[in-house]
């Protein structure tokens, strides 16, 4: 069983972020399904969370349904993260989301990059800013990043169904293919005292 | 069970009335508040310790003691005496010296602080703060127990036959809790040394601290100080209390809506609902609080904030007030019928550590 979480950072409703982020997830799980693997696909739409992410980032802590939507996601099999591009950059919803997540939450998660612009002047955005966020985040992001500009949603080439299915494969190749997740708990498993003292010296 | 007042001892603005008290008045209400605590039959009142404004208290054993001359009864401690960079010998020097002016009423709380650039300030690295809290609080353990001390670290310089004066009152060192609010590693110091741990309890919703608390009671009993339900906790807690709780919420709001740390983000309601925070009758502080037991155990401490953001002199006083008649009576009585009689219903005051130690000479006579 395969939990594919969808982050959407789309303002609009309907939100044609929210429309790539569907069909991301949709390739995704054929992709995973081909495999032979059972999949659960669940969506957070940053929308819905918006105060919420404003309140986690003063207080330091997610409170109610928010708390869910970062479980949900922090303990994803694969990630699908997608944001308008704002002024060259992913959306200020986008990055509060990651900037209230515990550290190293995300550490060795796969993840599909998205974006959406009105033109695709911005297209580039996807590699020279979400990407090395996931870098920072330790996220692994899948070679393939889907950016939809207004044009490619009428587009007859096939272009962006080929791109969708191609990075939907990508991120299905590397859940399957990921390691259980190693991370130490220090809560579990304490360092203990002497090799606390000794580690001073 | 030991109940108390702990103080940030921010100077901010009254959002009701847009009045700043000045340093000199934050640092005398301080010393009203502790004296006022001892009056309403309260038992302990700790100070922060900060070097950057908004806050007072950058000097807390001159603070302690100047509360030290002016009271009989009360335990004075801090929350928290920052042992990352501060000189552990100036640490054991002033705080021995404390306890002697005192009478022995002082413990005292280690953290790390997390105010970055008190690091660099006083000549340290904040990515130490971890190992610089273990070996420092090493020596300083060292300092109050051996009349002669040769070390050697990595942190400060080293020491070659220092004694550490005075030596602690009666030769005991003064009780010592741990606080932290993340950080597994403090806990599981403080459960190595047999120490008290304390959550400050009151930014975060109780689950966040209850893995810290989980790890040090089971260390506690790892190390052999005695089973995991004897370990030595103390939380913090944050209330304001009107006979009516309509009246509570409505003058408390403004404050609410306003504090430095959570303000203009989410409501009070949310926030009460979330977090140990009780706002209205003393009834809901008596009920909230003993919900704290649910989520923790057993405990031996609890230390309210009612002195923040801006709140007046005379309406803390009356918070102080309604604790010490209405809240902390009957908090009294209910946890000391619900708590085992091999659970310890206090951290040890300095009687309690002479007299144990006593004892384990006495054990060691009879041992020979």
């Amino acid at each position: 069983m395969s939990a594919i979480a969808v982050v959407s950072a789309g303002l609009g409703r309907p939100s044609s972020t929210r429309l790539l982020a569907d069909r991301l997830a949709a390739a995704a799980a054929d992709a995973l399904r081909a495999r032979g693997s059972a999949v659960t696909v669940e969506t957070v739409e940053l929308r819905d969370h918006a105060h919420a992410m404003v309140d986690a980032a003063l207080t330091g802590f997610p409170s109610g349904a928010f708390r869910a939507a970062v479980e949900t996601v922090t303990g994803a099999d694969g990630i699908i993260a997608v944001t308008p591009v704002f002024n060259a950059s992913y959306s200020g919803l986008f990055k509060t989301f990651f900037d209230v997540l515990e550290r190293g939450a995300l550490e060795g998660a796969p993840v599909l990059l998205g974006a959406t612009g009105g033109t695709a002047r911005h297209s580039l955005a996807v590699d020279y800013a979400m990407r090395p966020l996931m870098a920072y985040l330790r996220a692994a992001a899948v070679p393939t990043a889907v950016y939809a500009a207004s044009e490619d949603w009428g587009s007859a080439d096939g272009d962006l169904a080929d791109r969708i299915a191609r990075a939907g494969g990508e991120l299905a190749a590397m859940v399957e293919g990921r390691p259980a997740a190693a991370r130490e708990d220090g809560f579990e498993n304490p360092v203990p005292f002497e090799n606390l003292l000794a580690a001073g010296r | 069970m030991q109940f108390g007042i702990f103080s940030v001892g921010d100077v901010t603005t009254d959002p009701t009335d847009g009045r700043t008290p000045s340093e000199a008045e934050r640092i005398r209400a301080m010393v009203t508040i502790a004296e006022h605590a001892e009056q309403a039959g309260l038992d302990v009142f700790a100070t922060g310790e900060h070097h950057n404004p908004p806050f007072v208290p950058s000097s807390p054993t001159t603070m302690l003691g100047y509360v030290a001359a002016r009271t009989e009864r009360l335990v004075l401690s801090t929350a928290t005496t920052l042992i990352t960079t501060n000189d552990p010998v100036k640490i054991a020097e002033d705080f021995a010296m404390l306890q002697h002016l005192a009478g022995g009423r002082v413990d005292l709380m280690m953290g790390r602080g997390n105010t970055g650039p008190v690091y660099p300030w006083f000549g340290k690295d904040i990515r130490d703060g971890i190992p610089l809290a273990i070996e420092n609080y090493h020596l300083l353990h060292r300092l109050w127990r051996e009349d002669i001390v040769e070390w050697e670290g990595k942190y400060r310089t080293p020491l070659q036959s220092f004694t550490s004066t005075p030596r602690p009152l009666d030769g005991v060192p003064p009780f010592v809790w741990h606080g932290s609010i993340r950080s597994p590693e403090i806990a599981e110091q403080a459960a190595y040394y047999g120490d008290g741990f304390f959550a400050n309890n009151i930014f975060w919703p109780a689950e966040h601290f209850q893995r810290l608390i989980g790890l040090y009671r089971r260390r506690y009993e790892h190390y052999g100080h005695g089973s995991a339900d004897q370990a030595i906790v103390g939380l913090g807690g944050q209330v304001f209390m009107r006979k009516n709780s309509q009246d509570a919420v409505r003058e408390f709001r403004p404050y609410f809506d306003n504090a430095p740390v959570y303000g203009h983000g989410p409501s009070l309601e949310e926030f009460t609902a979330e977090t140990p925070l009780t706002v209205g009758s003393p009834e809901q502080v008596i009920e909230k609080t003993l919900t704290f037991r649910d989520s923790f155990g057993d405990y031996q401490r609890q230390l309210f904030l009612v002195d923040h953001a801006g709140l007046p002199l005379k309406t803390v006083l009356e918070q102080i007030d309604m604790l010490g008649e209405e809240v902390v009576p009957v908090l009294r009585r209910e946890f000391a019928a619900l708590r085992p009689a091999h659970v310890p219903d206090s951290a040890p005051d300095h009687a309690a550590l002479v007299a144990a130690k006593a004892a384990a000479a006495a054990g060691e006579e009879v041992a020979r």
